[in-house]
């Protein structure tokens, strides 16, 4: 067997048994025993979850033997590896913490994070030159990591507001934390929508004209969509025979060649969405929270909390080094300069900047509580926005979208 | 300024102060029946005056926190505004920007012109937005830093119950022998704590230091700060492009002429034409262009050793010979020079020949070279034959139905041929350019291009960065800071014996997690082991 | 003195101290500012060499000409006024300007003032035909390695440096002259006293 299928399997094994760890810690919960007392159900299910890491591991070695080059070079491979640190940073606060809603609630998003990354091409792609330095694995691996455990904060964020927000009444705390149950619904609706059409080899092409410029004339261009198109490009036409043409013309004020194309999938995504949820909320006649809520009552909100900041407190400088400091080193070897405002690094900023702002409010104003776990999830937003939004749409060196 | 004298001790506490310095008692009457207030160990942390002066006022605003964070976040969001559209740098260089914005983004990016965030990161306010930030940064640094320093270096050993009652951790307990007493400061001194006795109290301590992280990161802050000013001394910094094409020797910009590089080769690689290529084939095909892999140029750089008083041509001592690969600058005397980009096949020189025109065969009657950089005028020949070049456009184009030449150099080259055979008197007029070869009425002769050369050009980077050091100092003691600050925790541990009993209060400037299960082991074996949060109690 | 008189005096003490340290701090802050903000708007504006500043003496090779006539030197012009013209052969401005100059090359030349023409372009038979074309009279200069444009820290073409007869610039003018600016510029460096 070659390194690339042994990686590929690895990674497939990774993706088992994080999913049989769930099942797992979901029945530690169950469990009626104190949370701290360390069950042999708990330390089953984290040697599972530890397993499957190193299994992750395994992956992310055979890859790199395979490629030459460390896998985070593009899209797929930083997402991936994303996953694993998430899982490496789930493990450290697990071992200081001990709680099982942890990883009860981190692993999934492990599989929806792997699940988001398969979506991407997997073919190994060529280094150009300027990527080809050691500060490639340092950097990245780094903000993977400091990235990670700053998600750790929204796990728990996430869990203390579900915990906590009183599901008696509609207010507008609830409707927010709907919302955040919404996004997360929707993301694995992507995951599912993608996979369907990909898997029944969904193809259509349009085809339009590119108005010739000053150095280039006019050709015709093709636009490959692999869902049916709800918003298609306003002057495209439609050249594949049996397949639906776009509803909807996308608005003008979207440029970009793909543009249409990142706003049809993002319109699936959210109405698959929406179905998904509004399925659950028929059929539970509950709030998404407000199901979830009963199963956490014996958890100790103050230790959630605390979690919740520990993480940020961890994850803070690791997110410094690599996203700041180790980033401006390897920018002035290969870009001549230490920053450049590439959107990429701007966000690295913001990010920065927004957890600043936190440990600020934090430490000496006293935002304990649920307005620190509302924080937390906004910054969790901002670190998603970077990843996905910040990669795919605007143009940069971290551009992984071609 | 006013003093506020504690009841119990007589202790004059500047004002601010909400714990007593002296001896702990709480000062502030409203705190008695919540927990206290530990931020800063309780101490004054800005003093406050009736008769404030412009100078106090100023220095009070910079030292609020809530000032501070407003600031972060203002940043924060400019920022994120900044990204919206393409910063001006990003944007193709041939473009007018004001037109740019406009053009791609309608309305909306012609007004994100217009309020100036296409430049928003070197824009005045954004940089003055900044500089704010590092006021704000030194000024509560200091006003905070200070005082905190003062109360925890001369904090009191015995302090007052109402002080250990006041902690969120605090136990009360009346069985117990000096054998257990002991144990327990057995127990904490392996746990490497500080014990300081006073009167029979004690005052257990560790990791104080990590109290100085926030000051630390805050101080690498403003070194980092301070040191980007330096960029505006011209002798700290250069920053120049240059390119140079094979074989040329050109002198380095921003070196006041001392320094010139020639380029001796330039090296260029593509991905797919190695065996071990196959890995990427998938990927290659999908992305259809092709992947550069390595480029290079192989360099010398020289030092002109002439007198400098004038500027002439230069006398050059190769100081230096190397490859210029990317992630691989060459260095000398503070210099870097970075691989930039790269013109793959600029035109060289050109060969012709010339033939009668009427000749199927195209026979060559003599053939010739032009150099493309340094053509000559004339090409004679044994056989009677010249050839006079007697136009030459580099990079030709017609403007307005005349020809002329658009930059310096040789990407399309055109020429104006005089030839004069050995039997004619008139020069027959011959234009060639890439793809045209037209006569000036009936020629008996014609002239064809041979053969040709090309050369790469390689763009290179010159920088001189001498605030590089102090960034990097500035960051390195920011991590140190950072790292002292949230990775430790300042955790103290007070006992209070009195007459029939003991008190223990416990505090930690944060996660309060790691104390409670710290003061588990601490206690373990002795009667303290039942601690009361006295927060969760008020729930 | 009383102890509350002397309390008084120590407190009025502290409270200067604590102005003098803050108004210490506020001015080096302050200052910082200051610095970042002048020089960001002082930030890179054309050329090295501004008005005022001593002219770089240098020499160069003098092209279009019938015999070889070597090198000129910048300073061999010491006591005339000096109008030193930064061109390329591919660029139109320089090209429309050209006429201007030529015709009051011979008006100015009688009264103390030169002008030079530095061109950078990269082929001398190129500036030749130029040259040829527009019968242009005055020194023409070829850098042909780039050093006095690196020295002149020329950007954009045409620059133009009118310089004294001390060798100091009078004047620098980025882009295109027309010729009632020229001859205002050219009548500010006609040497004192002819």
């Amino acid at each position: 067997m070659d390194y690339l299928s042994l990686s590929g399997t690895l990674l497939y094994t990774a993706f088992i048994l994080y999913l049989v760890a769930v099942i797992f810690f979901a029945a530690t919960v169950r469990d009626k025993r104190q949370e701290k007392q360390f069950t042999f159900v708990n330390k089953f299910a984290i040697t599972v979850t530890s397993v499957g890491f190193l299994s992750q591991l395994g992956y992310f070695i055979t890859r790199w033997i395979a490629a030459g080059h460390a896998p985070v070079s593009n899209m797929f491979e930083f997402v991936t590896f994303f996953s694993m640190m998430l899982v490496l940073a789930l493990i450290i606060l697990y071992a200081i913490y001990k709680v099982a809603l942890l990883p009860l609630f981190t692993l999934p998003l492990v599989l929806i994070i792997i699940g988001y990354a398969s979506v991407f091409p997997r073919e190994i792609t060529p280094l150009v030159p300027s990527l080809q330095s050691h500060w490639l694995w340092i950097h990245v691996t780094t903000v993977a990591l400091g990235e990670a455990i700053l998600a750790i904060s929204f796990v728990a964020g996430v869990i203390y507001l579900i915990r906590q927000i009183d599901q008696q009444k509609s207010t507008y705390r609830t409707k927010w934390l709907e919302i955040v149950m919404y996004s997360i619904i929707s993301t694995i609706a992507f995951i599912v929508v993608t996979t369907t059409f990909s898997l029944t080899g969904y193809e259509a092409e349009f085809v339009y004209t590119v108005e010739a410029t000053e150095d280039r004339e006019e050709t015709q261009a093709s636009l490959i969509y692999h869902l049916p198109a709800i918003f298609g490009k306003s002057d495209a036409e439609l050249v594949t025979d049996g397949r639906m043409d776009a509803l909807l013309p996308a608005p003008d004020w979207l440029h970009g060649e793909d543009a249409a194309k990142k706003l049809n999938t993002l319109v699936w995504s959210l109405a698959v969405g929406l179905i998904l949820y509004l399925l659950i909320r028929l059929f539970a006649r509950k709030r998404v929270a407000a199901l979830i809520q009963p199963s956490l009552r014996r958890t100790n909100p103050e230790l959630l909390d605390e979690i919740c900041y520990r993480s940020i407190a961890i994850g803070f400088p690791v997110f410094t080094l690599g996203g700041l400091i180790f980033a401006s080193i390897w920018a002035q070897e290969a870009w001549q300069r230490y920053w450049g405002w590439d959107p990429k690094e701007v966000w690295a900023l913001i990010t920065w900047f927004f957890y600043a702002i936190f440990l600020h409010l934090r430490l000496t104003r006293g935002w304990h509580g649920e307005r620190s776990a509302w924080l937390a999830v906004i910054g969790f937003a901002i670190i998603m926005f970077n990843l996905i939004v910040v990669n795919l749409v605007f143009a940069g060196l971290h551009s992984y979208a071609q | 300024m006013n003093t506020i004298i504690c009841d119990t001790c007589g202790h004059h506490n500047k004002e601010g102060t909400t714990i007593c310095e002296k001896c702990g008692k709480p000062l502030n009457q409203d705190t008695q029946k919540t927990l206290l207030n530990m931020r800063y160990d309780g101490t004054a942390i800005r003093s406050k005056t009736r008769n404030r002066s412009i100078i106090d006022k100023t220095w009070n605003f910079f030292s609020s926190i809530k000032v501070g964070v407003t600031l972060i976040a203002l940043a924060l969001i400019a920022s994120a505004i900044g990204t919206i559209y393409p910063q001006e740098t990003y944007i193709p260089q041939t473009v007018d920007p004001s037109e740019h914005y406009r053009d791609q983004y309608g309305i909306p990016g012609q007004i994100y012109y217009q309020l100036g965030f296409h430049n928003l990161y070197g824009s005045l306010w954004y940089m003055i937005l900044i500089a704010l930030i590092g006021i704000s940064i030194f000024i509560v640094s200091i006003d905070r830093g200070v005082p905190l320093y003062r109360a925890l270096k001369h904090q009191a050993i015995k302090r007052h119950p109402k002080f250990l009652k006041g902690q969120k951790l605090y136990g009360e307990y009346s069985d117990y022998t000096e054998e257990d007493k002991q144990q327990l400061l057995q127990h904490l001194k392996q746990r490497r704590y500080k014990i300081t006795e006073k009167d029979g109290h004690y005052l257990a301590e560790k990791n104080r230091f990590s109290r100085w992280g926030p000051y630390v990161n805050h101080l690498g802050l403003i070194i980092f700060l301070a040191a980007t000013l330096l960029r505006f001394i011209p002798s700290m910094y250069v920053d120049e492009s240059m390119w140079v094409r094979e074989g040329e020797t050109e002198v380095i910009p921003g070196t006041n002429q001392e320094y010139y590089i020639e380029n001796q080769q330039f090296i260029f690689e593509v991905y797919g034409d190695r065996e071990e290529d196959e890995i990427f084939e998938t990927a290659l095909e999908n992305n259809g262009a092709i992947v550069p892999r390595h480029y290079e140029t192989k360099a010398a750089i020289y030092q002109d050793t002439s007198d400098k008083e004038v500027i002439s041509e230069p006398e050059l001592e190769e100081i230096k010979r190397g490859e210029i690969i990317v992630n691989q600058p060459i260095k000398f005397d503070h210099f870097h020079i970075y691989q930039d980009s790269y013109q793959l096949n600029e035109f060289q020189s050109m060969s012709f020949k010339l033939h009668e025109t009427e000749d199927a065969d195209e026979e060559a009657i003599l053939e010739f070279t032009v150099d493309l950089v340094d053509p000559e005028r004339v090409y004679e020949f044994d056989n009677g034959y010249r050839i006079e070049l007697n136009d030459y456009f580099p990079d030709y184009e017609l403007s307005d139905g005349r020809p002329r030449t658009t930059t310096n150099y040789p990407r399309n080259p055109g020429f104006v041929f005089f030839v004069y055979g050995p039997d004619t008197e008139e020069a027959e007029v011959s234009f060639l350019a890439i793809g045209q070869n037209l006569a000036a009425g009936e020629n008996q002769y014609k002239l064809s291009l041979t053969d040709f050369d090309v050369r790469n050009v390689s763009g290179l980077t010159v920088r001189k960065d001498l605030t590089l050091p102090f960034l990097g100092l500035g960051a390195f003691i920011f991590m140190i800071g950072l790292i002292q600050g949230m990775y430790w925790q300042h955790r103290r541990v007070w006992i209070h014996p009195t007459a029939d009993r003991i008190y223990i209060a416990c505090h930690t400037n944060k996660n309060w997690f790691g104390m409670k299960s710290e003061y588990e082991k601490i206690t373990e074996g002795t009667p303290f082991t039942e601690i009361v949060d006295q927060e969760n109690k008020n729930e | 003195m009383s102890k509350l008189e002397q309390a008084k005096a120590n407190k009025k003490n502290k409270k200067r101290n604590r102005i003098i340290f803050r108004s210490a701090i506020l001015v080096v802050l302050f200052g910082a500012l200051a610095f970042a903000v002048f020089s960001n708007l002082t930030a890179d504006d054309g050329a090295t060499v501004d008005v005022g500043d001593k002219a770089p003496d240098f020499a160069l090779k003098q092209v279009a000409t019938v015999e070889d006539l070597g090198d000129l030197q910048l300073s061999d012009y010491e006591g005339k006024g000096v109008m030193l013209n930064f061109w390329a052969t591919y660029c139109e401005p320089c090209e429309r300007e050209m006429p201007y100059m030529e015709q009051l090359y011979p008006v100015y030349q009688e009264k103390g003032v030169e002008i030079i023409a530095v061109s950078v372009d990269a082929t001398e038979l190129v500036i030749n035909n130029f040259v040829n074309k527009h019968a242009l009279t005055f020194p023409i200069l070829h850098d042909k390695n780039s050093q006095v444009l690196d020295a002149y820290g020329i950007r954009p073409l045409p620059t133009t440096y009118f310089i004294d007869e001390h060798g100091k610039v009078e004047e620098r003018v980025l882009g295109e002259l027309s010729l009632e600016r020229l001859e205002g510029y050219l009548d500010q460096i006609v040497p004192e006293g002819s």
